[in-house]
C-alpha cells in the first residue's frame, strides 16, 4: 500500500515583489512501511513539502494522498482528527508546550487522544526511557538542553505508534552518539511496527540510515535513490 | 468531557505564568468586586433607612382611608364606618398590628408661637404595635389612653413654639360644620424622631379626646395596617380591603408615598447601573491581559492545532483561564466585602456630613446592609460578563493558523 502520495504540488510564496516556489510540480510515492530522508540544501522546500504531506499547509495545486484517502481537500476538523490519530510530529522550529513538564508534553496527545491516564503514564515513562531521558520526566522544556528538548519532541511523535512519521531535522541539536540512538529506535520502529519515516536532514549519518534518499533543490525533486539496492 | 482535565490544566498552568499579572489582574477584580458589594451595601442601608423612617411617619404599611380623603384630609373625609365597628373587625383579624386615628390638619399655639401641624388622635395601646413616631419619648411620659387630656409633641416642636414640658397649648381645627373647633392641653412628653420636619409636624392626642373636640363622635380618618415584610405587601393589602368593607381606599405605603416608593424601585436598578460601570472599568484590564496572554502564546496554541487539538478546546482552555481568573477575584471580593461590612453592623456616624442629606430623608447613622440579592447580582455580573468579555480573545486564540505559529523562527 501507499502510505504518502503527492500528485503534482505546487506552493509559491511570495516575498517582496519576488514568486518563490517552495514546491514545484513534486510527484512522489512512498510505500508504508517506507524509511525516506528529504534532503535539501537550506530553502529547499523540506519543511513545506512535510507540511503538505502532514496536512498543516494547503498546496496551491496538487493532490496530496494518505493511506489511500486524499486529503488536500479535507476540512479543518478531519485533518486536525487525521493528525492527532495518524501522523506523528516531530517539528523543526518549536515543538514543547512550555507548561508541561517532559512526561506531560509526551502524553499530550495520547491526552488529546482520550487514553487513559494510567496507560499513558506507562507508556510516556517507557518511552523517555527509551530516548535517554530517564529521571527527566519531571522537567520543564525550560529547563533542558536543546537536544534533551528535541528527544522530547521525538519521544512524542512516536509514542502512540502512529504509522506516519514526519521529522522535520529531528537530530539538529543532537550529538553523534544520541543521533546514532535515536536512528536506531526509528529503525526499530520502522522493522517491528511498519511505521513509516520521513525525515528532514541536512545530517549525512541520518541519510545513510535511510533506504531511500530524496534529494530537493529550489522545490524539486532531482534525485530519489534506493540505498537499499546501492 | 474528556478534555477538560488538560484542558483545565494548562489553564491554571498558564494562569500561573505571568505570576505578576496575574496577581495584579486578581487584584483589580478582587476590589472591583468588593466596591460593587461594599458600596451596594452602603447605598441600600441609606436607602432602606430612609424608607423606614419614612414609613414610620406615615405610619403603618397600609392603609384605609376615606376616597377623598388623600386629596382633603379634613374632617369632612372621615371612615364611613364607625371606629367601634372597625375595631371589632380589625382586632379578631389576627394582624401584625393595627391602629386606628384621627388625623386632621390644624392650628397648634403656645402663649407666644402659632404653627401648621398634623393632629393626631390614637389609641395609645394600639399604636404600640405599630413602632409608630412619637414612641421614641425624650422628655416626660407617652399618651395613656383614648381620653388622656394631654398631648404629646416633637421636642423641635416645643422649641419652635418656645414653650416646654407641662406647659399649656391650644389645638385648632374645624369641625364637620365648619366652625371652629378649639380646646387647650397640657404637653405631657416630648419626642425625638430621626428627622428634624416630623419633629415639628406631628402632634398627638388621645383619640377621644380630639374626637370629642372636633365633634365627630366614633369616627377617624385612617385605619393603618403593619405587615411583617414591608416591601411584600400584595396579599395584605387585598385582606385589609375586605376587612375594612366599601366606599374607602386602601393603598400600601408605596402609593401613599410615592417617592418612598419609587425609591426603592430605583435603587434596584441603580444598584446594577453601578455593578456594571464598575465591571466596564475592570473589563478592559481582563480584555487586556487575556489579549496579551494569548498573543505571547502563537506558537504554542498553533503547535497544539498542529498536533491535532481542536479549534473549541483552545477556546475552551482561554475561557476556563478567564474564568478561574474571574472566580478567585470573586472569592476574594466577596470575602472582603463581607470582612468590610460585619464590623460596621453597628453604623457608621456620618453626621458630619449628614446635614445636608436630610432633605432626602436620611439619617445620620448609616447602617451598611448586605442583601443576599446585591451580592448575587454583583457576582452574576462579574462572572457572565467576565466570560463575554473573554470570547473574542478566545475566540482569536482558537483561529491561529497552527503554520504561521509552527514554522515561524
Ligand atoms: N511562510 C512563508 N512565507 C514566505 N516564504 C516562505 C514561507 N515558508 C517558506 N518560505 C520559502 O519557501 C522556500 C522553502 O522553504 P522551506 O522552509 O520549505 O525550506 P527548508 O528546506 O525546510 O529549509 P531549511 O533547511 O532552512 O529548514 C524558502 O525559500 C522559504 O524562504
Ligand atoms: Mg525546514
Amino acid at each position: 500500500m501507499t502510505a504518502v502520495r503527492c500528485i503534482d504540488l505546487c506552493k509559491t510564496y511570495r516575498q517582496g515583489d519576488q514568486d518563490i516556489k517552495a514546491l514545484d510540480h513534486v510527484n512522489l510515492d512512498i510505500e508504508s512501511g517506507g524509511f525516506v530522508c528529504l534532503s535539501a540544501p537550506s530553502g529547499g522546500g523540506k519543511t513545506t513539502l512535510l507540511n503538505a504531506i502532514g496536512g498543516l499547509d494547503s498546496p496551491d495545486s496538487g493532490e496530496v494522498w494518505i493511506a489511500g484517502r486524499r486529503i488536500d481537500n479535507l476540512s479543518k476538523g478531519e485533518l486536525a482528527q487525521l493528525r492527532l490519530t495518524q501522523i506523528g510530529f516531530v517539528f523543526q522550529a518549536y515543538n514543547l508546550i512550555p507548561v508541561l513538564s517532559a512526561r506531560e508534553n509526551v502524553e499530550f496527545v495520547m491526552q488529546v487522544q482520550g487514553v487513559p491516564a494510567a496507560e499513558r503514564q506507562d507508556k510516556s515513562r517507557a518511552i523517555l526511557k527509551e530516548v535517554g531521558l530517564q529521571g527527566l520526566e519531571d522537567r520543564r522544556p525550560a529547563d533542558m538542553s536543546g537536544g534533551q528538548q528535541q528527544r522530547v519532541a521525538v519521544a512524542r511523535a512516536i509514542v502512540s505508534r502512529p504509522e506516519l512519521v514526519l521529522a522535520d531535522e529531528p537530530t539538529a541539536n543532537l550529538d553523534s552518539k544520541t543521533s546514532d540512538e535515536l536512528m536506531a529506535l526509528f529503525v526499530e520502529l520502522n522493522e517491528h511496527h511498519n511505521t513509516t519515516f520521513v525525515i528532514a536532514t541536512h545530517d549525512q549519518r541520518v541519510m545513510s540510515y535511510a533506504r531511500r534518499l530524496i534529494r530537493m533543490l529550489d522545490g524539486r525533486i532531482i534525485d530519489d535513490i534506493d540505498q537499499q539496492a546501492a | 468531557m474528556r478534555f477538560f482535565a488538560i484542558i483545565s490544566m494548562l489553564a491554571w498552568r498558564n494562569l500561573w505564568r505571568n505570576h505578576r499579572r496575574t496577581i495584579v489582574m486578581l487584584s483589580a477584580i478582587t476590589i472591583g468586586v468588593w466596591a460593587m458589594i461594599f458600596m451596594t451595601a452602603l447605598m441600600r442601608g441609606m436607602v432602606n433607612d430612609m424608607v423606614r423612617d419614612g414609613i414610620r411617619a406615615l405610619p403603618g404599611h397600609v392603609q384605609v382611608h376615606h376616597p377623598q380623603y388623600r386629596d382633603d384630609p379634613s374632617v369632612l373625609n372621615l371612615i364611613p364606618t364607625a371606629d367601634s365597628e372597625l375595631t371589632k373587625v380589625f382586632s379578631q383579624a389576627g394582624l401584625d398590628g393595627w391602629a386606628s386615628r384621627v388625623k386632621v390638619p390644624g392650628i397648634i399655639s403656645s402663649e407666644r408661637e402659632s404653627r401648621g401641624v398634623t393632629l393626631i388622635g390614637v389609641d395609645p395601646a394600639l399604636e404600640k404595635s405599630l413602632d409608630a413616631l412619637g414612641s421614641n419619648i425624650a422628655a416626660g411620659r407617652n399618651l395613656e389612653g383614648v381620653d388622656d387630656g394631654g398631648v404629646v409633641i416633637g421636642r423641635r416642636l416645643a422649641d419652635k413654639l418656645d414653650t416646654e414640658l407641662g406647659k399649656r397649648i391650644v389645638l385648632m381645627s374645624q369641625d364637620p360644620d365648619n366652625e371652629i373647633a378649639d380646646r387647650g392641653y397640657r404637653i405631657v412628653g416630648l419626642y425625638e424622631a430621626n428627622l428634624e420636619r416630623y419633629e415639628e409636624s406631628f402632634v398627638f392626642a388621645g383619640k377621644s379626646t380630639l374626637q370629642k373636640m372636633l365633634g365627630i363622635e366614633d369616627q377617624v380618618s385612617e385605619v393603618a395596617v403593619m405587615a411583617g415584610d414591608y416591601r411584600d405587601l400584595e396579599g395584605l393589602t387585598e385582606r385589609v380591603a375586605l376587612l375594612a368593607g366599601g366606599d374607602v381606599e386602601v393603598l400600601p405605603w408605596q402609593q401613599l408615598n410615592r417617592y418612598l416608593g419609587s425609591m426603592l424601585k430605583v435603587m434596584d436598578g441603580f444598584v446594577l447601573v453601578w455593578m456594571i460601570v464598575i465591571f466596564l472599568a475592570l473589563s478592559f484590564g481582563l480584555v487586556n491581559t487575556l489579549v496579551m496572554a494569548v498573543f505571547e502564546r502563537v506558537r504554542e496554541i498553533g503547535l497544539m492545532l498542529a498536533l491535532g487539538m481542536r479549534p473549541a478546546s483552545i477556546l475552551g482552555q482561554i475561557l476556563v483561564e478567564s474564568s478561574l481568573l474571574l472566580i478567585i477575584g470573586l472569592v476574594l471580593g466577596n470575602a472582603l466585602a463581607w470582612a468590610s461590612v460585619v464590623p460596621l453592623q453597628d453604623g457608621i456616624d456620618i453626621s458630619a456630613v449628614a446635614k445636608g442629606m436630610e432633605m432626602f430623608g436620611a439619617s445620620s447613622i448609616l447602617y451598611p446592609e448586605l442583601e443576599l440579592k446585591d451580592i448575587v447580582t454583583a457576582n452574576i455580573v462579574v462572572l457572565v460578563l467576565g466570560f463575554l468579555a473573554s470570547l473574542s480573545p478566545a475566540w482569536r486564540a482558537s483561529r491561529y493558523e497552527p503554520i504561521e505559529a509552527i514554522t515561524k523562527v
